[in-house]
C-alpha cells in the first residue's frame, strides 16, 4: 500500500507527521547546544556578557585547576555511591513487590513518592535534619548533644538516595517481572545450594534491568544541584552547583557553557559505554 | 529469607514516608519551629488559602503545564506516528536527538535555552524571560517522553489493520483519524499525563528560563526554602501529596476499568 502513494505523497505525509517535531527539537535542543559549545569557546566581557576572543580557555582552566577536578571527582563520587545504595535497597524490594500477592498496592506505594513534586521530597529531608528537626530531637532524647546535620554530606546522601530510589525500582521491577523462573527450579534440580541457583540462574536475568537502573539514578544524581544546593549549603560543591554558580552570581556564562559541556561529555560517554555492552536495543529500555 | 525479604521491603517504605509523613504532621502543628507537637490547628491552611500570591503561582503553574501539555502531545503522537510509519533519511539522527532531553541532566538543558533566548533576544528583542519561554522549554523537553511512549504502543498494533483501512478506500487522514488514534489512544494519554506531571514538578528548567513575574510553585517552594521555611509550605506540600495521591488512585482505578 505505500506503493499505492507516489513518492511527493509519502514525502508530504513525512513531513507533516515528522515535520513539526523534528523541527522543535532542531531549534529548541539542538541548536541550544551548538550555542552552548560557542559560548564555551568565548570569554566573559566586563558585564558578564559573552565576548571575543575565542579559544579553549575555558576549558584548559577546568581541566588545569585542581579545585575544579576536585569538583567532577565529588560529584562522581557522591553520584556512585548515591547508586551502590540505591541498587543494595531497591534490589531486594523489586523482588519482593514482584512475589507478593498485593503487588498493585506496593508498586502504588513506590509511585507516590516519585509523583511527588521533587522540590518537596528533598525539603521534607531539610525538615528532618533541620537543628530542631526528627533526627535531633530522637538524638536529644537519648540524653546526648543535637548535632549540627545540616548542611552536610551525610544529608546530601540520604535525600539523593531518597529521591532516585523510585527510578531505580521501576525499571528493575520490569526485569523481575519477566524472569523465567523455570531456571531456578532447574539449578536446584541440579543440586545447586540457594545463593548459587539465585546467581547462576535469576541475577543474569536482571542485569539489563540493573544497567539500566543504575544509568536512569546515575545520571540524574550526578548532575544535579538542588539537593546539594538546599541541604549542602554551599559546603558541598557538586558540577550542578558550579554550573548554576557561572549562570548566577558569578555572571561567567562562557565557563559555565564550558562547565556544563563537560557534565554533558560524562553523560555521554556513560550512555556510549552502556550502549557497547547492552546494544542499541539497550537504549529504547533506558527510556 | 522470605522474612527478611519482607523486613527488607518494609523498612524501605518506612525511609519513603517517613519523611512525607513528617511534613503532613507539621502541617496541624501550632508550634512554628522544630517537630515538638504542640497543639493542632488548621492556621498554616487558613494562611495559605488567604496568600494571594500562592494563588497567582499556581495559576501560573497550571497555565505552564495545559498549554506545554498540549502542545507537546500534538508534537509527540505525530512525530511518533511519522518515525514508525516511515523510513527517511536522518531518521537515526532524529532518534538520537529524541534521547537529548531524557539523559541530559536538566541543569544543562536549563542553562543551553537560556542561552537560546538570550541569543534571540539580543538578535531581535523578543522573547523576554517569562510564562512563555518556560512554555517553549517544558515542551523541549516533553516532546521526548510524548514521543517515545506513544511509539511503544505503536509497535505493538498489527500493520494490517492500518492496511486494510486503506485497501477499503480510506484516505491516509481518515486512517489515522478512525483506526491508528483510537488504538494508540491509551499511549497518547499515558503519554499526555507524564507530561503533565513533569511540568508540574519541574524545576530546575523553570528556574533558567523564568522571569520577573512567572513564578511557579515550584519556584516559590524553593525561594521560601532558601530564605527560612514558613508553615504554609508544610501545608502546601501536604496538598500537593494529597493530590498526587489522589490522581494516582484515579488513575489506577480508571486503567484497571478498561483492562
Amino acid at each position: 500500500m505505500r506503493e499505492a502513494a507516489g513518492p511527493r505523497e509519502r514525502l508530504r505525509q513525512v513531513l507533516l507527521t515528522i515535520g513539526p517535531g523534528a523541527l522543535w527539537l532542531g531549534l529548541f535542543v539542538l541548536v541550544p547546544t551548538l550555542i552552548m559549545l560557542v559560548a564555551s569557546l568565548m570569554s566573559r566581557g566586563s558585564l558578564g556578557q559573552l565576548v571575543p576572543p575565542f579559544g579553549l580557555h575555558n576549558y584548559l582552566r577546568f581541566f588545569s585547576d585542581p579545585l575544579f577536578i576536585e569538583i567532577i571527582g565529588r560529584s562522581l563520587w557522591i553520584g556512585f555511591w548515591s547508586t551502590v545504595f540505591i541498587v543494595l535497597l531497591g534490589y531486594p524490594l523489586a523482588f519482593y513487590i514482584a512475589q507478593s500477592r498485593n503487588k498493585e498496592v506496593l508498586l502504588l506505594l513506590v509511585v507516590i513518592p516519585f509523583f511527588t513534586n521533587f522540590l518537596i521530597r528533598v525539603y521534607a529531608w531539610i525538615v528532618v535534619f533541620q537543628k530542631e528537626g526528627l533526627l535531633n530531637s530522637l538524638i536529644t532524647a537519648f540524653g546526648l548533644p543535637p548535632a549540627e546535620l545540616l548542611p552536610s554530606t551525610l544529608a546530601v546522601y540520604v535525600a539523593t538516595v531518597y529521591t532516585y530510589l523510585p527510578f531505580f525500582v521501576l525499571p528493575l521491577y520490569a526485569a523481575v517481572e519477566r524472569i523465567d523462573w523455570s531456571l531456578l527450579e532447574a539449578a536446584y534440580d541440579l543440586g545447586a545450594r540457594p545463593i548459587r541457583a539465585f546467581w547462576e540462574s535469576i541475577f543474569p536475568q536482571t542485569v539489563p534491568g540493573l544497567f539500566a537502573g543504575f544509568l536512569l539514578v546515575f545520571i540524574p544524581a550526578v548532575g544535579t544541584f538542588v539537593i546539594a544546593d538546599l541541604l549542602g549549603g554551599g559546603k558541598v560543591t557538586l558540577i550542578g552547583n558550579l554550573i548554576q554558580l557561572q549562570f548566577g552570581s558569578a555572571q561567567n556564562w562562557a565557563f559555565g557553557s564550558a562547565a556544563s559541556m563537560v557534565l554533558m561529555a560524562m553523560v555521554l560517554l556513560g550512555l556510549w559505554l552502556y550502549a557497547r555492552t547492552q546494544g542499541e536495543k539497550g537504549l529504547d529500555k533506558l527510556v | 529469607m522470605k522474612r527478611l525479604l519482607s523486613i527488607h521491603a518494609w523498612l524501605v517504605f518506612a525511609f519513603l514516608y517517613l519523611p512525607i509523613a513528617v511534613i503532613v504532621a507539621l502541617s496541624f502543628n501550632q508550634s512554628r519551629f522544630g517537630v515538638r507537637f504542640t497543639g493542632f490547628t488548621f492556621d498554616w491552611y487558613v494562611r495559605l488559602f488567604n496568600n494571594e500570591r500562592i494563588l497567582e503561582y499556581l495559576t501560573n503553574t497550571l497555565i505552564v503545564a495545559v498549554v506545554s501539555t498540549i502542545a507537546s502531545t500534538i508534537l509527540g503522537t505525530l512525530l511518533a506516528v511519522g518515525m514508525v510509519r516511515y523510513r527517511f533519511r536522518l531518521q537515526n539522527a532524529l532518534r538520537y536527538l529524541l534521547y537529548v532531553p531524557v539523559v541530559v541532566p536538566d541543569v544543562v538543558m536549563g542553562i543551553s535555552l537560556l542561552l537560546l533566548f538570550d541569543v534571540v533576544r539580543d538578535a531581535v528583542g523578543w522573547p523576554r524571560l517569562s510564562l512563555f519561554t518556560i512554555i517553549l522549554a517544558h515542551i523541549s523537553f516533553q516532546i521526548a517522553y510524548v514521543t517515545l511512549v506513544v511509539r511503544a504502543r505503536l509497535m505493538l498494533l498489527d500493520p494490517a489493520l492500518e492496511e486494510a483501512a486503506k485497501d477499503l478506500g480510506a484516505t491516509p487522514w481518515l486512517t489515522f483519524r478512525e483506526v491508528t488514534l483510537p488504538l494508540i489512544m491509551p499511549g497518547v494519554v499515558s503519554g499526555a499525563l507524564l507530561a503533565f506531571s513533569l511540568s508540574l514538578d519541574d524545576f530546575v528548567v523553570t528556574f533558567f528560563t523564568a522571569g520577573p513575574g512567572s513564578t511557579t510553585l515550584p519556584l516559590y517552594i524553593y525561594s521560601s526554602v532558601k530564605l527560612g521555611v514558613s508553615p504554609e509550605i508544610h501545608a502546601l506540600s501536604t496538598l500537593m501529596v494529597g493530590v498526587t495521591i489522589l490522581v494516582l488512585l484515579l488513575g489506577t482505578l480508571f486503567w484497571r476499568k478498561r483492562t
